[in-house]
């Protein structure tokens, strides 16, 4: 998370604008080669969050009036 | 005295005769519990109803067991309208059941009616205000009994659909008096710290008692304020609890929660892809256009031959001076063969003509004399001839 905390709702959106700017095909030139940078780095960066995901079960349990968060033991995995 | 014995099947019709007349025993009212329940293809049910010391086997013909509006099952709490009466082929008695309701469930439902339409008419379950379950939340939170079933399918089908996913338990008690106060303290404790960015809140199957906590207004009200998104998934798909109708999303069942939470990461990665595909399909063929019209300019004349304008307003140019040209030559020869006209007639009145024919011209100081009253005696004159000049005095 961190800087790269970017909304995936709003990033999926700009995705499909992008998409629909750059094939509309009105842009000049210069602006569709920005646009296409644009909507592959946000892309890139929207795979970078699933692959960085990194899996955790846990427990959130009060102990002595504190919350903890503890790994939750699945009995089943 | 000698014996008459009975024959079994007289004893039973008798006793069968002697229960029959008993009116308490044609229209008996009980309570118990249903078990060994068996539901006989024939239409008709069989079962037994107890409690914590004694049994009574019950049956309850198809006739009957059409205007039930629920489905007995074993560990029901019932009432039983019927008549007690005697098997006689088995020497048994046994209640004939009319009719059957839950034991309890009455209340309930009535409550359950009544909180329905209070919080309906309050917009608690307007769909304007439920909120967006997040495509790709970072964090589930999970409101259950951290024993049973019903986490550990969240978890299996939320671990198969993103390997990555993490998910905050916050174990609640889902049944019983604490449970409703339980479950409105862990959805505002998960407000208040952020803890995640979707809540689940569910439990498996049971009774209307057992579902009960999730039919509560402190819940529905816990879970109509919530800031976080939240899924229900409360009992089995025929179930509906007022939380199902608060909550921003009712899911059928846990599992169906965990998928309905959870985004299929390779859906996701697909999507990705075929996001990275159109940019690129865009810009090629925005490159190909621009390449064409690129062609197509080259093409045109202006590119392919650019002198050709330039030469081509250069022969006209020669033509104009050419034109000019001709003009001033035209207008010079006119002008010649006028002036050579002019000089003739000039030549054929020259006074010099005369002269050649041997006539001579006097001049006196200068002035031609045209008459001989004008000359007096020693007037100095000149006389001119064709080849020249003479002075002369007068007598």
């Amino acid at each position: 998370m961190g800087k790269e905390d970017i909304n995936f709702e709003k990033a999926m959106e700009n995705l499909e604008q992008i998409a629909n700017e750059l094939e509309k095909g009105d842009l000049d030139l210069d602006s569709s080669v920005a646009k296409f940078e644009e909507g592959m780095k946000l892309s890139k960066k929207c795979s970078e969050i699933l692959e960085n995901a990194e899996k955790k079960i846990t427990i959130l349990l009060q102990k002595d009036g504190e919350l903890v968060e503890e790994d939750f033991e699945n009995d089943e995995q | 005295m000698e014996y008459k014995p009975i024959s079994v099947t007289e004893l039973n019709m008798y006793v069968k005769e002697k229960f029959q007349q008993d009116e308490f025993l044609n229209n008996v009212l009980v309570k118990g519990e249903i078990s060994n329940f068996k539901h006989h293809y024939t239409g008709h049910m069989y079962f037994t109803l107890k409690d914590e010391n004694s049994l009574i086997k019950c049956v309850m013909f198809k006739t009957y067991t059409a205007n039930l509006n629920f489905i007995p099952k074993d560990g029901m709490k019932v009432v039983i309208l019927g008549t007690v009466s005697v098997f006689e082929r088995d020497g048994v008695y046994q209640i004939y059941a009319k009719a059957m309701k839950q034991d309890g469930i009455g209340d309930l439902y009535a409550e359950y009616e009544r909180l329905k339409a209070k919080l309906e008419n309050e917009g608690l379950f307007d769909a304007s205000h439920k909120k967006k379950i997040p495509i790709m939340p970072k964090c589930i939170g999970v409101l259950t009994s951290n024993t049973g079933a019903v986490i550990r399918d969240i978890i299996n089908v939320s671990t198969r659909r993103n390997p990555n996913v993490y998910i905050k338990l916050l174990p609640v008690p889902v049944q019983g008096k604490d449970a409703a106060p339980k479950i409105v303290s862990a959805i505002s404790l998960m407000n208040e710290k952020k803890l995640a960015d979707v809540i689940i809140v569910a439990r498996g199957g049971g009774s209307l008692e057992d579902l009960w906590p999730f039919n509560e207004e402190i819940v529905a009200r816990a879970i109509y304020d919530s800031e976080i998104p939240i899924i229900s998934a409360v009992g089995h798909e025929t179930d509906f609890t007022i939380a199902d109708f608060v909550a921003d999303l009712r899911a059928p069942t846990p599992s169906a929660a965990a998928e309905l939470a959870v985004a299929n990461i390779d859906d996701v990665k697909e999507r990705l892809h075929i996001y990275n595909n159109r940019y690129k399909t865009a810009l090629k063929k925005k490159v190909e256009l621009m390449r064409l019209r690129f062609e197509k300019c080259m093409k045109s004349r202006a590119f392919s031959n650019p002198l050709q304008n330039i030469n081509e307003q250069y022969m006209l140019l020669d033509k104009k001076v050419k034109g000019i040209e001709n003009a001033i030559k035209i207008k010079l020869k006119d002008s010649r063969t006028k002036m050579v006209k002019e000089i003739a007639r000039i030549d054929a009145l020259s006074p010099l003509k005369t002269l050649i024919r041997g006539y001579s011209i006097t001049e006196l100081n200068g002035k031609i004399v045209k008459s001989s009253k004008s000359l007096k005696a020693n007037d100095q004159i000149i006389l001119k001839f064709i080849d020249g000049e003479n002075r002369a005095k007068i007598l």
